[in-house]
């Protein structure tokens, strides 16, 4: 069969992937930048086809509340929302975490603090990887840098969820969700019956029946003892997630001189980056974390072997550069760049602050071959820019 | 007569439900908490959906409602469980979907929760204690504190010109198109638990026919929040706390 290629913004591409993933349920609150996810999930109208609930509520606090009712029930359910809305769900994604649900958030993040911008942004880094909510709780996540990630990801956050009952995070940014790139969809899989979710997931609240006690969905446990049990039993899950997930995607690293590292939609401008350096006769590779959490610490730790120095280009102030320092542990400088509040960056800006950062003198001007890189074009990174500049908050 | 003749089926006058099981409970003695769970234990067996039901637990003190209703449960954040039980019922329509609630969860933290999933229509059944106070955090003021009641925190008395007024939402909820059937009872006599079993077992009806929310108000007492004895308490409820909040339906269609 011929591959079933199309042309669409990355938020209409997470909308289409929840469908032919067989997702029971979306649950949302209009926001830009990503409210085309629930628009285009009502355009589709998935319920009259799959079976697939669409719901907007009356707020974000609602939204991942019937994120918790559904997961609860064992279904594959999810959201999404910008910055500020997630804010709001932080009490929510504590509870998921603690009563151990899957689900799926997503968060198309914007320039904060406050109501902000509605520009691209990477300023949720910390409230993602960090915890965000109350409690020693982690989230699975992703961090996608095109439209056919933000596709792929969705099946991935949902098989990792339910892989290790945990909520799992798309995090992606203004760029990606609202650019128009070719993406392949995945093909239609069917919702799971009762009977399956039944079996796939015996906790489910589903209704008492006689070959099992009464299941209860809660994070409440009074006796401290217990409590800390259940918090132990989850850093244990959260060591075997960190053992077995971490994904990450190298460009040009091998004999690399220096190390970009960036997520998302910067990534995607870091690759214009690596050609503008080799004019000037400097191997850059990038280095691209897919899991903001779990982090690639190890990758980067080898990686840091091998590069005189590495600059961390992020849409924010400084905030997964935290998390490559602590990998890197003093072994070689690690320099941050970032634009904030909805800014972006070019790829020439990069160059020249990560040559002032790490001191980088161009003397032999021996220009270097770089693999072919689907970077995001001019054109296309305006087009974003002023369709958002359009839209209102 | 011994005791094994007493026991004896033929001599069995009452029961406890079969749906509530041996854990102690830990609610105060003279508290209306456990009477309303008896009602509902009944109800969904006497339906016959125990193995179809499951039952959406609030932040208060009836957080632990799952210890005692032998079904499906999730323990909701506070005020949250309107929201939680919508998507479990619009994933799951053939199941029976109710959430337990106390004036602060249901009428300060989750107001908004509770109008949107009543204007909604949704197809299930919220379970309102009305105690006038935030009997789990220790006897705060609650939304519904009467003008002049004292709590921990407005320990001279509710001031309407500080504090507003006390709020009867399920008038509010009665205005709402998706609400079909909204009543307020009480469980302080037998008389009244009669009552309030007919209206829960008429809610519940209601949600498997499809015909919107119904939400059944009960009129509490929290005689250790009022810091009075069971049987003042229940007197002051009747004099005081049914002034405000009359009882019998607002709402039946
Ligand atoms: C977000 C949040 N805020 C506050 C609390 C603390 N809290 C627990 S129960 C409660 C009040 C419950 O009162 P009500 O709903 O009237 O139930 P009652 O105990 O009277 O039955 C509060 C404020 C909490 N658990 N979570
Ligand atoms: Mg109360």
């Amino acid at each position: 069969m011929a591959e079933d290629i199309k042309l669409m913004k990355g938020n209409e591409a997470i909308a289409h992937a929840a469908i032919r993933y067989g997702c029971d349920g979306y649950f949302g609150y209009p926001i830009t930048p990503q409210s085309e996810i629930m628009e285009t999930l009502m355009e589709v109208a998935p319920w009259e086809t799959t079976g697939m609930v669409v719901l907007q509520a009356e707020s974000e606090v609602a939204a991942i509340n019937m994120v918790y009712g559904g997961a609860g029930c064992g279904k594959a359910v999810m959201t999404s929302s910008s910055s500020p809305g997630v804010s709001l769900k932080q009490e929510g994604i504590s509870y998921l975490a603690g009563a151990e649900l899957p689900a799926l958030i997503v968060n198309v993040m914007r320039g904060g603090p406050g109501l902000g911008t509605i520009q691209p942004s990477q300023a949720d880094y910390f409230q993602t990887v960090k915890g965000g909510g109350h409690g020693d709780y982690k989230l699975i996540a992703l961090a996608p840098s095109s439209v056919q990630e933000m596709a792929d990801f969705v099946k991935l956050g949902f098989d990792l969820a339910f892989k290790y009952n945990n909520p799992a995070i798309i995090l992606a940014d203004g760029i990606v969700g609202q650019m128009m790139e070719k993406v392949v969809l995945p093909e239609q899989q069917p919702r799971r019956t009762e009977e399956e979710v039944r079996k796939q997931c015996p906790w489910a609240s589903l209704g008492k029946t006689s070959e099992r006690k009464r299941n209860v969905i809660t994070s409440l446990e009074l006796d401290s003892a217990a409590m800390e049990r259940n918090n132990i039993r989850f850093q244990a899950k959260y060591r075997e997630i960190e053992e077995n997930e971490v994904r990450y995607e190298e460009i040009n690293c091998d004999g690399a001189d220096y190390l970009l590292i960036a997520f998302g939609s910067s990534a995607r401008i870091c690759q214009k980056t690596i050609e503008i350096a080799a004019q000037e006769g400097v191997k850059l590779g990038l280095l691209r974390p897919i899991t903001l959490w779990p982090f690639p610490t190890k990758e980067i730790k080898h990686r840091g072997n091998f590069v005189k120095g590495i600059l961390v280009m992020e849409l924010n102030a400084g905030q997964m550069v935290e998390d490559v320092r602590l990998a890197i542990e003093g072994a070689v400088p690690v320099e941050h760049y970032g634009r904030l509040g909805g800014i972006v960056p070019d790829p020439s800006e990069v160059w020249d602050a990560m040559k002032q950062k790490l001191n980088i003198n161009i003397c032999n001007k021996q220009i270097h071959n770089v693999p072919e890189l689907e970077t995001i074009s001019e054109e296309s990174m305006q087009e974003v820019i002023s369709n958002l500049n359009k839209m209102t908050p | 007569m011994d005791i094994k003749d007493i026991i004896k089926p033929e001599n069995l006058v009452y029961a406890k439900p079969r749906l509530m099981n041996d854990n102690p409970m830990h609610y105060c003695p003279g508290c209306s908490h456990g009477v309303v769970h008896k009602l509902a234990a009944e109800v969904i067996d006497e339906m016959g959906m125990e193995d179809k039901t499951i039952g959406v637990a609030p932040v208060g003190c009836a957080v632990f409602a799952y210890n005692y209703i032998d079904i499906d449960w999730q323990e909701a954040a506070h005020g949250r469980a309107p929201a939680i039980a919508t998507a479990i019922k619009r994933l799951n329509p053939d199941k029976m979907v109710f959430t337990y609630q106390g004036d602060g969860d249901l009428a300060a933290i989750g107001t908004a929760e509770t109008i949107h999933a009543c204007n909604r229509g949704e197809n299930i059944v919220i379970i309102f204690i009305n105690n006038g106070i935030y009997g789990m955090t220790g006897g705060q003021m609650a939304p519904t504190t009467l003008e002049g009641m004292k709590t921990a925190t407005c320990p001279h008395g509710r001031s309407t010109e500080l504090y507003g007024y006390p709020l009867k939402i399920s008038d509010l909820i009665a205005q709402l198109d998706g609400a079909c059937y909204v009543t307020r009872q009480s469980v302080q006599t037998a008389a009244a638990v009669k009552k309030a079993k007919k209206a829960l077992r008429k809610a519940f009806e209601n949600s498997m026919a499809k015909k919107g929310t119904s939400v059944v108000e009960i009129v509490s007492s929290c005689n250790t929040g009022w810091k009075m004895n069971p049987v003042a308490a229940n007197q002051w409820m009747a004099e005081h706390m049914f002034a405000k909040y009359p009882l019998g339906d607002l709402k039946d269609i």
